[in-house]
């Protein structure tokens, strides 16, 4: 029987009480929300807090997606649920959508939010490689006020991240650009697995040009990778085959996979190589939909 | 700690370690032994109840999370006496054969019914995704929310017809 080690429980009422828990009881303590990713890690008793702060009451003021001129804020609370249901979400970046299909199962997504998933830090996790590929940023708060860290400042390496012992991670945003389309594509052992090796793209074009891309893989290193090399290797380029070879060559080349039971480092290079063209590709074919 | 929520219709309260899982709380504490306890690691949904409505897996919620909230478990399907359609869905189509993994599918199916009355086949295979069958029986399954989908719209039909 995998059950967690004694803890203590609060439950917080609104984010400053949340916060105000935090500061009083330290690194001792840790945010619950969804609990899909921290109960199995206490089960195992690879984390082991004193307390735990229970925030899911606070789903009213941080579960929400909102479709702002220039970017879209997304409330830490967010249930996976609802980001794969939300049309104006998928209108926007359907990469959210992509992912989300793959994401465990739904009774599990009926649960487990986007903030968690994040703070979880798993190298293999799937929306953080979402919110890599759209260079999305975090917004952490504090008792005194907040801050905003880029994807690449948030994640500190496997199951670490930026969030101090008195903070939480409250939003995330991701700017919107016009002309831009996005796709995830993952190969995982069995249906809702953790990734062997996945890979994000979101494209955006000026008439028959890429005027940017980005590229971001789950899996392949310590953290969530963008592969900045493919944005300027395709930069001011018009899509074709021979290019998303390039842009699966820089992929497999700038990663950094480990050999382990999810497949070989051979394995894995290979899959970011092939995933990275896919995923373009279908960025590119969603927009040319669209026109 | 004291943690009070409605299960089944029923106030509870209780005195509860702050670690105490769930699924061990409505087996072990209110003997509500339908709820099944299987995998530990959310991956095979025999302990899927309902928190306010939705289908969760109980052995990945801490009691004290659902203090204050509505649980449904198994045994709060049928209805005066009466089975829930997808019960007598299962009975009519063979949809248990060890019987393990039943009580999540049937919550399952009953919330997929909820919300879409009519799914396709494809719908309900991916609503019970999150659930293992080890008998594999799966076609049956399908083929018994099916049934119970049927049921219901002809039922529906019928007082539609009446009023």
């Amino acid at each position: 029987m995998q059950v967690p080690a004694p803890v203590e429980y609060e439950r917080a009422t609104s984010v400053d009480h949340a916060i105000g828990l935090l500061e009083r009881l330290g690194s001792s303590a840790r945010i619950i929300a969804g609990g899909h990713s921290l109960l199995p890690m206490m089960k195992l008793r690879l984390a082991g807090p004193e307390y735990l702060i229970d925030i899911n009451d606070l789903h009213g003021e941080l579960g929400y997606i909102r479709i702002e001129p220039g970017r879209v804020r997304i409330g830490a609370m967010t249930r996976h649920r609802e980001l794969l249901e939300s049309d104006e979400l998928a209108e926007a970046f359907p990469i959210f959508r992509d992912a989300e299909r793959v994401i465990a199962d739904p009774v599990v997504r009926n649960r487990g939010t986007l903030g968690g998933s994040l703070c979880q830090a798993d190298p293999s996790e799937d929306l953080s490689a979402v919110c890599t590929t759209l260079g999305a940023s975090c917004v952490i708060r504090g008792r005194d006020g907040e801050r905003v860290v880029t994807m690449e400042q948030f994640h500190r390496g496997p199951y670490e991240t930026a969030v101090g012992d008195a903070e939480m991670l409250v939003e995330i945003r991701v700017p919107v650009r016009p002309g831009g389309s996005s796709a995830y594509e993952k190969v995982e052992r069995r249906a809702g697995d953790w990734a062997i090796v996945s890979a994000g793209a979101a494209v955006w074009m000026e008439g028959d040009v890429i005027a940017d891309a980005r590229v971001g893989l789950a899996a392949v290193g310590p953290n969530t990778t963008g592969i900045p090399g493919v944005s300027e290797a395709v930069r001011g380029r018009r899509p074709s085959e021979e290019l998303y070879q390039r842009a699966g060559d820089l992929a497999a080349r700038n990663c950094r996979p480990a050999t382990d039971m999810r497949g070989s480092a051979d394995y894995k290079r290979h899959l970011a190589e092939e995933l990275t063209k896919r995923a373009l590709r279908r960025s590119v074919a969603r927009i040319n939909e669209r026109v | 700690m004291r943690v009070s929520m409605t299960v089944n219709g029923e106030e509870i309260t209780r005195e509860i370690e702050g670690r105490l899982l769930l699924v061990h709380f409505l087996r072990d504490h209110l003997s509500l032994t339908g709820t099944h306890w299987g995998c530990d690691t959310s991956n095979c949904g025999t302990c899927v109840v309902w928190l306010d409505g939705e289908p969760v897996k109980s052995c990945t919620v801490l009691a004290a999370m659902a203090g204050g909230h509505e649980v449904r478990t198994v045994e709060g399907l049928e209805r005066d006496g009466e089975l829930d359609p997808v019960q007598q869905g299962f009975m009519e189509c063979h949809g248990l054969q060890c019987g393990f993994c039943t009580p999540g599918m049937l919550m399952t199916a009953r919330a997929l019914l909820d919300r879409n009355p009519s799914p396709s086949e494809a719908e309900i295979r991916e609503a019970i995704s999150g659930q293992i069958c080890r008998c594999t029986g799966y076609a049956t399954i399908v083929r018994s929310v099916r049934w119970a989908a049927a049921r219901e719209a002809a039922d529906s039909e019928t007082t539609g017809s009446m009023s």
